[in-house]
């Protein structure tokens, strides 16, 4: 009968298909580098908050070092000594000519004054203003009836004055391409590594002598490995057009290692042009090469959306392997408990709107809290006077499902409601050029794991634990060594819901929040513990983390529906192929 | 009648049933339609639906009630039959559609497709879309136990993977590249064999065909339950493992009741949908599964025409609630469900039976799971 079993194939395929796919290695390797991006991620915050706060306040940074280092010896209006001082440059501005401000925004350029880059992205951005009855530079904000000025050297309130007596100091695209390679030169110099990133990404793909020399005069002292990649693959775009084929060939083998798209893009453009055969084969081959590795990056990504899918299926689905799994209890007010805990965030974020970023650390507790108790409350109330009989358990919690949606819908509102993102969860971890990740997931991966080290070491190592595990091996013999199992069975549904709640918190940060929402989870949660084997915890995560990275792996072939649906199907042919799961319990526990 | 033996529920449930067959339909043509006692056509069909639902729950009920598996999926089945037949009445659109494709269903057209699917073919033909309607299910429903009953998937297992089944074919029909209209399903019928379905006489056939249905179904599932088949259905839902060292199939006695079922619960999706004229993917969702299930739980499981009782009073009262007190539908649904489970594990049927027992003593033999 086993011979004859028809989904030896399906898993055969499933199989060969790790098999022929090199990231199984990628796999493992990843979930180290996650694990030393979780370590390190604390670290990696601070990085960003410091970055975040440079570019919000770089207008006041004092920049000292470079006005020591006077950046660029770029630009023909080297003549420092000569050079007009920054105020008679920035009042040049007003001249109608624009071969005039054009000089003296080169001027300002070169001033080396900190605040230059500012000037010139505001004349660039079209924020710089002149006022008519004096010529003097403002920058202006629109009030009701005119403009609201401010003095764009000194930062003097100079008042409000009507809607004719400003005008914009006006550029023409010349300008903007001077602008822009004297921002890059300046910003290149910038002692911030976020700015000169930015700085050299501006910078690819110009072919301005300028702006090159400027990046490889940076290029020997750059000692940031991501800017010094930047500058490299500018330069490497740019040596594309250089007359001698070992010249081009150097920048095309540059390029080859390249893994931002504008370096596929650039060897592209060279493949289609390029005569030398040489040049053009040895492009063909860095362009494959490069294609391959971003293609392995893409693998990457994808693994980490799997697990970072997989671990929001676990945290949905673990406090389920609790009642479920330990008690024998079919809950189908799962979801809603997640629901519960979603909607604890939001009053949570309620009731202290001027401190989002805590919040979390308060509404997983409180969570908990509610969901646990409104767990305690359904076992006591319902579940307890159906032991022993699951189908008669679903149908009752499934109505306490129904009660639970409609309260929220009546008590609070129908409607989604808005939960807002801690500031310290968005942003993304960026890798490489072609690989970022998003901290909210990195952060609810790790989160899933340790609810679930957490959970593992209730059931492993305390009294209570030992107490349902007992319980759930055998009732009335724990009964006759004096477990008292009606408590035992409360404070484990209790543990369960209040897992969900928890659940409920990180979901909220990902996805709607609506009275609906447990409903998308129920069946997912489900389908995880069912495939991972019920009354096992490590099922249930090995479960979820395999369901997650193989729907994310199947989505780019099939689309995201029909990911699921083949998934679904995969796990209805595997039950029948393993009818208790992927770990299945052992020894009498199981015959029940 | 010998079927009816000993059924006195069923008994008064088929005589109901066929009073109303005929009081109905007179009261709805030939009573003018200012006399109080006239039937509004809105009302037939509303009952004809609640005939359709009542065949459904009698088809749950003998795979619940008599074999033990509670599926949580059987909408599903109805869902299928009913886009069968929704087929057909899509085929029979002809070129009144909006934009008068002859052969192609307007949302073809809209999907810009140039000819029919090949699944869609044939479904012109009554007698074809009619097979199909027991056909359809049937067969997926087959597949389906022959792997899971062989595979002695049971229990709790087996009503998740049934919620699994029906939710992945609502994802699957939802999808416009399945060709069944995606989102918006098949509606907008015009007629049937020829009959206008916007008439009241037409209305009035369709409500007594669904009676005949249920009349019809009901007895079937009677002479399976009563017959030597339903008595090792009985024995396998109480003790499967006894029944299997006997040395029954067990797994064969499991599909061929559960494919009738699934087959009972085609036709039941069939009659739905001309008198609802629409059918779409939301029919699959699994919370109509479940509570279908509870309407059999509310009506009595194990009796049949507990079932048929079940659907009607859970039906009449969702048409009345969402009607009078929508906020409070689903709160009282939900109280229903915890209510039953807690307090009337037998069901109305129990009920019933308990009070004949206390009056008469004629002590009717309790079915307990």
């Amino acid at each position: 009968m086993r011979q004859s079993c028809p989904y030896r194939p399906c898993s055969f395929r499933l199989r060969r298909r790790l098999k022929s796919a090199p990231p199984v290695v990628a796999a493992v390797a990843a979930l180290l580098l996650l694990g030393t991006v979780v370590t390190g991620a604390a670290w990696a915050q601070s990085v960003t908050d410091a970055s975040a706060a440079d570019a919000g306040s770089a207008v006041e940074a004092p920049q000292a070092p470079q006005a020591a280092t006077p950046a660029p010896d770029a630009g023909d209006t080297v003549a420092a000594a000569a050079a007009p001082s920054l105020p008679e440059s920035l009042a040049k501005l007003a001249d109608r000519s624009f071969k005039v401000k054009q000089q003296a925004a080169e001027d300002i350029a070169a001033s080396g004054d900190p605040r230059a880059v500012e000037f010139l992205r505001a004349l660039l951005d079209g924020d710089l203003y002149y006022r008519k009855d004096d010529d003097r530079i403002v920058f202006a904000e629109r009030s009701d009836g005119g403009w609201a000025l401010t003095d764009a050297l000194t930062g003097e309130d100079l008042g409000e004055v009507g809607r004719r007596d400003a005008r914009k100091i006006t550029i023409n695209n010349r300008m903007r391409t001077a602008l822009r390679t004297d921002i890059a030169a300046l910003t290149l110099a910038s002692p911030d590594a976020a700015v000169r990133l930015e700085a050299a990404l501006e910078m690819v793909g110009t072919t301005d002598p300028d702006t090159l020399a400027a990046l490889e005069a940076q290029r020997p002292k750059e000692q940031d490995a991501e800017v010094l990649d930047a500058i490299e693959l500018a330069l490497a775009i740019a040596g594309l057009e250089a007359e001698s084929p070992d010249a081009r060939m150097e920048a095309v083998a540059a390029l080859g290692a390249s893994l931002y798209p504008e370096a596929r893009n650039a060897l592209d453009e060279l493949i289609r042009v390029e005569q030398d055969p040489a040049v053009l084969a040895a492009a063909e081959a860095a362009r494959a090469d490069t294609e391959r590795r971003v293609e392995n990056m893409r693998r990457l990504e994808t693994l980490f959306f799997g697990l970072s899918l997989g671990s929001v299926l676990v945290l949905a689905a673990i406090g389920l392997a609790i009642t479920f799994g330990v008690m024998g209890v079919i809950n189908m007010a799962h979801g809603e408990l997640i629901m519960l805990g979603a909607y604890t965030t939001y009053l949570v974020q309620l009731a202290m709107p001027n401190a989002i970023d805590y919040s979390v650390f308060v509404a997983i507790p409180a969570a908990f809290i509610v969901a646990g108790l409104f767990g305690v409350a359904i076992e006591r109330g319902v579940i307890r006077f159906l032991y022993g009989r699951p189908l008669e358990t679903l149908l009752a919690t499934f109505g306490i499902s129904l009660i639970l949606q409609q309260l929220v819908r009546t008590t609070i509102s129908a409607q989604n409601v808005i939960v807002e993102n801690p500031s310290w969860m968005s942003g993304s971890l960026q890798l490489n050029p072609a690989l970022s990740l998003t901290f909210n997931r990195v952060y609810i991966f790790v989160f899933a794991l340790l609810v679930f080290v957490a959970l593992l070491l209730v059931l492993k190592r305390t009294a209570l634990g030992l107490q349902v595990r007992a319980v759930s091996q055998n009732r009335a013999m724990a009964r006759a060594m004096g477990v008292r199992s009606g408590r035992v069975d409360a404070l484990t549904f209790g543990l369960g819901a209040g897992i969900a709640g928890v659940a409920g918190v990180a979901l909220s940060q990902l996805t709607n929040v609506g009275p609906n929402m447990g409903q998308a989870y129920i069946i997912d949660s489900f389908m995880v513990v069912v495939f991972g084997g019920v009354g096992n915890l490590w099922g249930t995560l090995v479960g979820g983390l395999t369901l997650g990275v193989a729907n994310k792996f199947m989505e780019p072939w099939t689309g995201a529906v029909l990911a699921k649906i083949l998934v679904l199907v995969f796990i209805i042919l595997f039950i029948q192929w393993r009818p208790r799961g992927l770990f299945p319990q052992r020894g009498r526990a199981a015959e029940g | 009648m010998a079927l009816l033996k000993g059924d006195t529920g069923g008994q008064v449930m088929l005589g109901l049933l066929l009073a109303v067959a005929v009081v109905v339909p007179v009261l709805n043509l030939a009573v003018p339609e200012g006399s109080p006692l006239h039937v509004s056509t809105y009302t037939v069909t509303l009952l004809g639906k609640y005939l359709t639902y009542a065949l459904l729950a009698v088809a749950v009920d003998l795979v619940w009630g008599y074999l033990g598996i509670l599926s949580l999926g059987h909408g599903a089945f109805f869902a299928l039959g009913g886009y069968a037949m929704g087929m057909y009445l899509m085929r029979q659109i002809g070129d009144r559609g909006v934009y008068g494709d002859p052969i192609l269903p307007d949302f073809m057209v809209f999907l810009d497709w140039q000819s029919l699917p090949w699944f869609w073919h044939g479904f012109d033909m009554f007698w074809l879309a009619a097979l199909m309607v027991m056909l359809v299910p049937g067969a997926l429903a087959f597949v389906f136990g022959w792997l899971a009953f062989r595979s002695r998937v049971t229990g709790v297992y087996l009503s998740i993977i049934t919620q699994a089944l029906t939710y992945a074919l609502m994802l699957a029909f939802f999808r416009n590249e399945m060709g069944f209209g995606g989102n918006n399903g098949l509606t907008d019928f015009k007629d049937i064999l020829g009959f206008d379905l916007q008439a009241d006489s037409t209305r009035v056939g369709l409500f007594v065909a669904s009676a005949v249905a249920l009349a019809l179904g009901y007895l079937a599932c009677r002479w399976i339950v009563t017959s030597k088949l339903g008595r090792v259905a009985v024995a396998i839902r109480d003790a499967e493992p006894r029944v299997r060292f006997i040395g029954y199939r067990v797994d064969r006695v499991k599909v061929a009741i559960w494919t009738f079922s699934a087959m009972l619960a085609g036709i039941a999706g069939a009659l739905y949908v001309p008198q609802v004229g629409i059918i779409n993917p939301g029919e699959f969702s699994p919370l109509n599964s479940i509570e279908l299930v509870v309407w059999v739980a509310v009506g009595g499981r194990a009796t049949l025409y507990g079932a048929v009782i079940g659907a009607i009073v859970v039906n009449y009262g969702k048409t009345y609630f969402t009607g009078a007190f929508p906020e409070a539908w689903l709160f009282a649904l939900g109280g229903l469900f915890v209510l039953v489970t807690l307090f009337l594990p037998q069901g109305i049927a129990g009920l019933f039976r308990q009070l004949t027992r206390r009056r008469g003593g004629s002590a009717a033999e309790g079915a307990t799971a």
